[in-house]
């Protein structure tokens, strides 16, 4: 940095009124074949990440990111499974040493070995030799823990049929009709078609559904009475007045689903 | 007249030396892949960083329909996820990029240590890039929640009874994590919220930038 007398400053600033130079240095006197990071460099390693960009789009692309059905904690049958990369600590807990009454031999002891072992690796290892093989200790300690971490994860993964895991555990899309309970109507629906036709007009095995009909109110009020196609006659069981209301309670939902 | 521009806050602000101090710096022949081919080892640091800048942008853009709430947060990824437009891309990018981002830091830390990179005077660097690395699982344990579906929530589940097992800290570290000392619900939930939008990125950034430094200052490491 330039001291010393004569110095010139923007102002009454601490900002050197001299133009410092904005060309690199040059590299050339450096060993090999050195280069500058700015530009010359950067422009490659933009190029290395557009191909890996490209890559990872791809990767997204082909298999959006899955999503189970809304978590339900009363569903006593789901079999939990972390995240892949927690899959062989996930493991270790079903040996028989690491659990039960030595859990923490499985929690504590054995990661905090290996991530300790990991994160104070440069005193372990403080040799002046870098290359594998003047430091076999530590290359062959990695290995050992890498084959380890390798083998859990695929004795997790192996035995899980993650087509099937899927297949189960789709999420159910809420319905988006809207049926207007406080409608007079509505228990008049409920007492003598939901059974059958559902509480949303959805249908069932026994029963199409009730929505997009293209029936008048009159109509419906004379299927409920006399029955369609596979519907028995006589399962309405009211008064007249009941049955306009249940008509009426049918195509208000169409009308109001019809968009 | 961008040089003008230029000129102007750089006249008041002295801006030149700081970019200057980032763009300065020599590359090696031994990490150049357009002289070594080999030497792509070297980009797994980079690239790890690269994954971490797109899970920061999909991250924020995801925030901008989540809502970290029982009733709500699986709806709204639900409704991100088919009606809002590229919204399957964007969280698609999100939730393979925390897959990735871990397979890119495995590569990066296996080169350094197999090529011994960590040893004096960089031990202090690889300490930090450990942290990053513990930093990095952690955000992948509290995001995963966060979709509040059956597979977020018996794994957190499962990871808290671990945690509660951890002798004389365990239940209160359970508590710290879940808000409650036996239910998993809507304390749980905002709480992994914070740590994974707040807490543990902040932790991030801090460790990025002493690792950046570090590597500015100690040069990367000779040829082996």
């Amino acid at each position: 940095m330039h001291k010393g007398k004569g110095m010139k400053f923007v102002g009454d600033s601490r900002i050197s009124a001299e133009k410092t130079s904005q060309i690199p240095k040059d590299y050339s006197e450096y060993p090999g074949r050195t280069e500058a990071f700015w530009p010359n460099f950067l422009l490659k390693e933009w190029l290395a990440g557009s191909v890996f960009l490209v890559g990872f789009l791809s990767l997204t692309l082909a298999h959006p990111s899955p999503l189970e059905g809304m978590a339900d904690p009363t569903d006593a049958a789901y079999i939990p499974l972390p995240d892949w990369y927690f899959l062989f600590l996930y493991e270790l807990l079903k040996y028989e040493f690491a659990s039960g009454d030595f859990v923490l031999i499985g929690i504590l002891v054995m990661p905090g070995l290996a991530f300790g072992a990991l994160l104070l690796a440069p005193f372990l290892d403080n040799g002046p030799g870098r290359r594998p093989k003047q430091r076999p200790i530590a290359i062959g300690m990695m290995l050992l823990g890498l084959a380890s971490v390798i083998w859990l994860t695929y004795e997790s993964a192996a035995h899980v049929d993650w087509e099937a895991r899927a297949e189960a555990n789709k999420p159910v899309p809420e319905s988006a009709v809207e049926v207007d309970t406080e409608h007079e109507g509505y228990a008049v629906y409920e007492n003598s078609c939901a059974s059958c036709h559902g509480g949303e007009l959805e249908g069932g095995p026994a029963a199409p559904t009730l929505l997009g009909l293209e029936y008048s109110a009159e109509e419906i009020a004379d299927i409920a009475v006399n029955g369609i196609g596979g519907m028995p006659a006589d399962i309405f069981q009211g008064s007249d007045e009941e049955l306009e209301q249940l008509a009426d309670f049918i195509t208000s939902v169409n009308e109001a689903n019809a968009e | 007249m961008l040089q003008k521009l230029y000129d102007w806050i750089d006249d008041r602000v002295d801006i030149t030396p700081i970019w200057r101090d980032i763009a300065d710096h020599e590359v090696p022949e031994h990490v150049n892949p357009a002289h070594h081919f080999s030497a792509f080892v070297y980009c797994f640091g980079g690239l790890t960083f690269f994954v971490v800048v797109i899970q920061i942008l999909s991250g924020m853009f995801l925030t901008m329909y989540y809502v970290p709430d029982i009733e709500n947060a699986w709806k709204s990824v639900y409704y991100l996820q088919t009606e809002v437009a590229h919204g399957q891309i964007v969280r698609g990018m999100h939730h393979w990029g925390a897959s990735v981002v871990i397979v890119m830091l495995l590569l990066h830390t296996l080169r350094v240590f197999f090529q011994g990179a960590y040893k004096k005077p960089r031990e202090l660097n690889w300490i930090v890039g450990v942290l990053i690395f513990f930093v990095m699982l952690g955000l992948g344990f509290t995001g995963y929640l966060l979709p509040w579906d059956n597979k977020a929530y018996f794994a957190t589940q499962v990871g808290l009874e671990i945690a509660e097992q951890v002798p004389f800290v365990g239940e209160q570290l359970k508590i710290l994590l879940a808000g409650d000392a036996s239910i998993v619900g809507a304390q749980t939930l905002t709480r992994f919220f914070a740590i994974h939008v707040f807490f543990l990125p902040g932790a991030l950034f801090a460790l990025l930038a002493i690792h950046f430094i570090l590597i500015r200052r100690q040069g990367i490491s000779g040829p082996l």
